[in-house]
């Protein structure tokens, strides 16, 4: 798995690495967001907070 | 199922917990598979291995603008058939369109260096991609100065639009504004001209990013909804203590 | 059609009358020029060359700024609940707000254009041309501006954010306003290109900006 990209590797390698860490970070931030948001949602409903319909705010179907 | 049936969030989240991992896989053996080819594409006879740059500008200027487009499609949910889900669509598009944004310039930046010898050229596309990008920022900024999110939301959905109908005209003034301050002597790449070596490994990297978008969007969309919930929560339980 | 001749008869006495901001503007263009020669030095050649962005730039941002208050006081008094409520199309009636802004605040500016070409060392012809450009300009900064101004008064947000929301939407109008006075003084392109180009900015956002307003005042105000 040997590639020459020439005199300008290090771009080529940048934009890369640019890329995969901006997806990275991306991917990151809605995972945690996820995770902070039915936490949050969770905590509310142990001290009684209920919704409208009484239907668990995190349940799916 | 119709737009009707999503319009309910909670059908929309058990829709969205199904299809999820699917997407996910799907764009990662897509990326996977564009990535690969991108690695063993032959070298441009003009610029060599910064070709390789192209498989990754290309979908990211690509999605800069999709991204826009799915944001307009959004507003007008908002305004004119009253979505209840078409805010939360155009609220959790506007962060990842202006990272795609984000990195379209940068890999864009890099590319010019060797292409231009400078990394920043005030050329045609750059500059478009860098309004794009402030009007971008521009409206995560009216997302976040207003707590109200059914406030927000009109306001952002009137921006998106008048937007969308600037677009095109903010993109002919600097091409035109471009060829009347700089000699062509710019080098243009792209174009129709593209071989098919090219080709394949820009459109799979192209499709997968599409994917990865719908997948990080439809994601975002479900913190969304859960955040709204939680203010809901919280401010029943402000008002149920006030009672 | 008197009920929009009456609204624009009372914001340009509104306007210009003690506490109204019209002139301010002009002072704040007149700051703006005069602060130039400070940053680029006293180089008359080089002033003259830029001479035509600077009036550009110094009038976009004195519209810019002027704008900020178009329908906020008319939110504070009340009035603009009586103007949505109104039986005049909202479209009219913004557009007839704009129009009486435009008279009020745009025009001074131009007037101004020739006094301030003299500091920047602007031969006639060239003065003569930007305050045409200006002229057929400023219209569009106007009417773009007021959605911005429509979007502040419903988010109870104005100032910067509104800057930030409607400065990239003029860049056309600045890259085409420039270009044309440019043409006249430099050379090597016709005026005309461009200047129409700028008359159809200004007839397009003619359009846009009525419309776009009066939709986020009607969604945003409750």
């Amino acid at each position: 798995m040997t590639m020459s990209l020439g005199p300008y590797a290090s771009f080529i390698v940048t934009s890369y690495a640019a890329a995969a860490l901006v997806v990275v970070i991306l991917i990151g931030w809605v995972m945690l967001d996820y995770r902070s948001q039915t936490q949050r949602l969770r905590e509310l409903e142990e001290r009684g907070i209920t919704r409208r319909s009484g239907r668990n705010a995190t349940e799916l179907r | 199922m119709s737009l009707i049936d999503l319009a309910n969030p909670t059908r929309f989240l058990a829709l969205t917990a199904r299809v999820l991992p699917w997407l996910a896989a799907t764009t990662v053996i897509l990326l996977t598979i564009g990535l690969y080819q991108s690695a063993y594409a032959p070298d441009d006879y003009q610029q060599g291995a910064t070709v390789k740059i192209m498989f990754i500008h290309v979908p990211n200027a690509w999605l800069s603008m999709f991204v826009w487009g799915v944001m307009s499609i959004a507003s007008l949910g908002t305004l004119v058939w009253r979505h209840p889900l078409a805010d939360v669509a155009a609220k959790a598009a506007a962060p990842i369109g202006a990272a795609f944004t984000f990195l379209a310039l940068l890999t864009g930046s890099l590319w010019g260096r060797p292409m231009w010898g400078t990394y920043w050229e005030w050329d045609a596309r750059l500059t478009s991609v860098l309004i794009l990008f402030l009007m971008y920022l521009g409206l995560m900024a009216l997302w976040r100065a207003v707590d109200d999110p059914a406030r927000a939301a009109r306001a952002a959905a009137v921006l998106t639009l008048v937007g969308a109908i600037n677009l095109p005209i903010i993109k002919f003034s600097v091409d035109w504004w471009n060829t009347l301050h700089q000699p062509a002597s710019v080098m243009r790449v792209g174009g129709s001209t593209l071989d098919k070596s090219f080709l394949i490994p820009l459109l799979v990297m192209a499709i997968a990013f599409t994917l990865l978008f719908v997948t990080l969007h439809l994601a975002a969309m479900r913190n969304e909804i859960l955040r709204r919930r939680v203010r809901s929560l919280q401010m029943m339980q402000a008002s149920q203590k006030a009672a | 059609m008197t009920a929009l001749s009456a609204l624009i008869r009372r914001d340009i006495r509104i306007a210009l009358r003690v506490g109204g901001g019209a002139l301010i503007g002009v002072l704040f263009f007149l700051t703006v020029v005069v602060l130039m020669p400070f940053a680029v030095g006293p180089d008359l050649a080089l002033l003259s060359r830029l001479g035509p962005a600077i009036l550009w730039l110094g009038a976009l941002l004195a519209s810019l700024l002027t704008l900020d208050r178009l329908f906020m006081a008319d939110h504070e008094d009340g009035s603009l609940d009586l103007i949505t409520m109104s039986r005049t199309p909202l479209e009219l009636a913004c557009a007839a707000k704009a129009l009486a802004h435009w008279l009020a605040a745009g025009l001074p500016l131009i007037v101004a254009t020739p006094v301030l070409g003299l500091l920047l060392n602007l031969d006639m012809v060239a003065t003569v041309a930007v305050a045409l450009t200006l002229l057929a300009g400023t219209p569009a900064l106007t009417f773009t501006g007021m959605i911005g101004a429509a979007l502040a008064v419903t988010l109870h947000r104005g100032g910067l954010l509104m800057a930030v929301l409607v400065l990239p939407l003029s860049i056309p109008v600045l890259i085409f306003g420039v270009a044309a006075s440019q043409a006249v003084i430099v050379g090597p392109m016709t005026f005309g290109a461009p200047f129409s180009i700028l008359c159809a900015l200004s007839l397009i956002s003619l359009v846009i900006g009525p419309f776009a307003a009066a939709a986020s005042l009607r969604h945003g105000l409750d």
